[in-house]
């Protein structure tokens, strides 16, 4: 076990590494670099001569990508030029708005796909599987903001039942509201729905066809005890690597979700940053959520081998 | 040297057969039924035996028939359907759907009929050829990367495990951001980040093939590392990659749809799908302009679908397994 969470996190690392590199060379890439990006098309040379210099850009890469990691390192993710304000501020005020929404919607999405997923897998090839495996194809199919769109048409504004957009901008101003918060909810569990309910109902089934299943049957166990306490257990812990792999997911439909209903997260700054082609915001949330993924990662990983002996050998 | 007895089950034909094969090492049907190995009436073809099941397959069917009728909409719609798309006209602002204006008109006074054919265009253009340059880079790559192995195969991979844990859709909005995409740069985009699921697809197939026979048989005869990956490897990988391909399409058009939505997508007059559904947020909260939404979600969720249904079908098609001989 020891071996495996010590080559895991060295794999983290190097994949941390590679990204870092990615993310500066990205910069570098802007046209006319990031120097441009802040003075605009009309600084003169002296002033651009002079801002590389002050901020290091006419070093050599590696001198730079150095400074950079040691300042990431210390925490400082950087300064947005625009917003005059720094990266990690940003995060404090954005975070915990995003938490709520992709952690309720997370929630809400596994609390139907997981017993859904089951119940398809138990019923199979009955009307009710074919009727949730067409709910789920919709899922996969539709843009997520085409559905944000429609539960806007439908419930806010052709019925007032709830309202289109959150009342605060504050983490307890989200919370203290919930009537408000219900369709972004709602329409980020759609998204998540389908994977979770397909992936239990093809895990459920291939389950149902293991050797152990014959046995706790043989030995009289019922058909309930073997369905939740067997099959479903030894299910759940795909959907354990899957959760830990699917946060470029949840970013994307958070990104979405908070554009059309003005949730006041990390994904709407996002946008309101790349409209702005404030690059400062633009890479350092990028680096944030790429990090976050690939621990993301690494925890199912280790979740996995936890819950599955098999996996640490291999 | 010891004399080999060949097994008793092979027809005689066959071991004197070196006179019999053509040029090429192959065996004709005729030749081959010369020598006992198969029926003399005409086999069926591979691809034969794979549209037959597909074609069993009702939805698949169904979604040819869909995705047929969509494309002639969206390329040959216009020939009969004439809309100028290019010049703004404020007197048709938002006008109702009608005699002149089918589907009625957006904010700009675009027949939103003809912009749904316009979109479309643009929206299986760009979802074809991402699909298509993802997938052909992702194959090389992931096929060089299985069948060379070792130190290379795990740096490479560590480079696509570093891609895939970026957040795509933030890497692609900076993209946009930076290069105010054509549609051809558009594809690129797409494609940079799609081409590393289909790497690791593919390289996970090669593992398992380089091992087979007939690949460690091109290295016995002194076929170069090359040629077994183009020639053989890639071939029967095949089936994996015209099947993810299809897939890829499906998500090509959403990530499209999905920039168009946040304005980053492909420049005005042009239009896509996603992008006219960005118009219909504007005028959500109005109310009652339904043609401004329902047509291009229904487009694309009909596009997807589709494709995902004949992915699916594929599947099944190349699954040897599954096919009648």
């Amino acid at each position: 076990m020891i071996g495996f969470l010590v080559r895991r996190i060295l794999q983290a690392i190097l994949v941390t590494f590679f990204v870092t590199v990615f993310t500066l060379a990205l910069v570098h890439a802007f046209p006319g670099g990031p120097v441009r990006a802040l003075l605009g098309p009309r600084a003169t040379p002296a002033q651009v001569a002079f801002f590389n210099h002050e901020y290091g850009f006419d070093q050599p890469f590696y001198v730079q990508y150095g400074r950079w990691v040691w300042q990431l390192l210390q925490g400082n993710l950087g300064y947005s030029i625009k917003l005059n304000q720094t990266i990690t501020s940003e995060l404090k005020q954005y975070l915990p708005n995003t938490i709520v929404l992709v952690g309720l919607g997370t929630i809400v999405s596994l609390l139907f796909g997981i017993p859904l997923g089951v119940y398809q897998a138990v019923r199979r090839y009955t009307l009710g599987d074919y009727v949730l495996t067409g709910v789920s194809f919709l899922g996969y199919a539709t843009p997520v903001f085409f559905i944000a769109l429609l539960l806007v048409e439908w419930f806010s504004v052709d019925v007032h039942l709830f309202p289109a957009a959150p009342s605060g901008n504050t983490f307890g101003a989200l919370l203290g509201n919930p009537r408000a918060i219900v369709l972004p909810i709602v329409a980020y569990a759609f998204l998540l729905y389908a994977l979770w309910s397909r992936y239990m109902r093809s895990s459920v089934m291939d389950n149902l066809v293991q050797d152990y299943v014959r046995t706790a049957r043989a030995k009289g166990a019922s058909e309930r005890r073997v369905l939740w306490g067997h099959i479903f257990r030894n299910s759940l812990i795909s959907i354990v690597t899957l959760l830990g792999l699917s946060l470029p997911t949840l970013v994307a439909g958070a990104i979405f979700i908070e554009v059309v209903f003005n949730w006041p997260g990390m994904g709407l700054a996002f946008y309101t940053a790349a409209q702005n082609v404030d690059y400062a915001t633009l890479l350092g949330f990028t680096l944030v959520a790429t990090v976050a993924t690939i621990v993301g990662n690494l925890l199912a990983d280790v979740g996995y081998a936890v819950l599955d002996p098999r996996v640490r050998y291999s | 040297m010891a004399m080999i007895t060949p097994p008793p089950d092979i027809p005689p034909a066959v071991l004197q057969a070196d006179a019999v094969v053509d040029e090429g090492g192959t065996l004709t049907a005729v030749e081959a039924a010369e020598l006992g190995l198969a029926p003399a009436t005409r086999p069926r073809g591979l691809l034969r035996r794979g549209w037959d099941v597909f074609a069993e397959n009702k939805l698949a069917l169904a979604s040819l028939a869909v995705l047929v009728f969509i494309v002639l909409f969206c390329f040959l719609g216009p020939v009969f359907y004439h809309t100028d798309q290019v010049h703004t006209n404020l007197q048709q602002y938002l006008c109702r759907p009608g005699a002149g204006h089918l589907l009625g008109c957006n904010d700009l006074g675009y027949d939103e009929l003809g912009r749904l054919m316009v979109g479309g265009q643009t929206s299986l253009e760009v979802g074809v050829a991402a699909a298509v340059v993802a997938v052909i880079f992702g194959t090389l790559y992931g096929a060089i990367s299985g069948f060379v192995g070792g130190p290379v195969d795990a740096f490479l991979m560590r480079l696509v495990d570093a891609g895939l844990s970026i957040p795509y859709i933030m890497v692609i909005i900076i993209l946009s951001v930076v290069f105010h995409p054509t549609t051809i740069v558009m594809i690129f985009i797409i494609a940079v980040f799609y081409w590393l699921g289909v790497a690791r697809l593919v390289r996970g197939e090669t593992l398992t093939l380089r091992t087979r026979e007939y690949v460690q048989a091109v290295k016995v005869i002194g076929g170069r590392r090359i040629r077994a990956v183009v020639r053989h490897v890639v071939p029967n990988a095949v089936g994996t990659i015209i099947v993810q391909a299809t897939f890829a399409v499906a998500d090509s058009i959403l990530i499209l749809a999905g920039l168009g939505f946040l304005a980053l997508g492909v420049q005005p007059p042009a239009t896509d799908w996603g992008s006219m559904l960005s118009g219909g947020l504007t005028y959500l909260q109005a109310g009652g302009y339904w043609w401004l939404i329902y047509p291009p979600g229904i487009a694309i969720i009909l596009t997807c679908i589709a494709f995902n249904f004949i992915g699916d079908a594929l599947r099944d098609a190349f699954e040897t397994r599954l096919q009648r001989r």
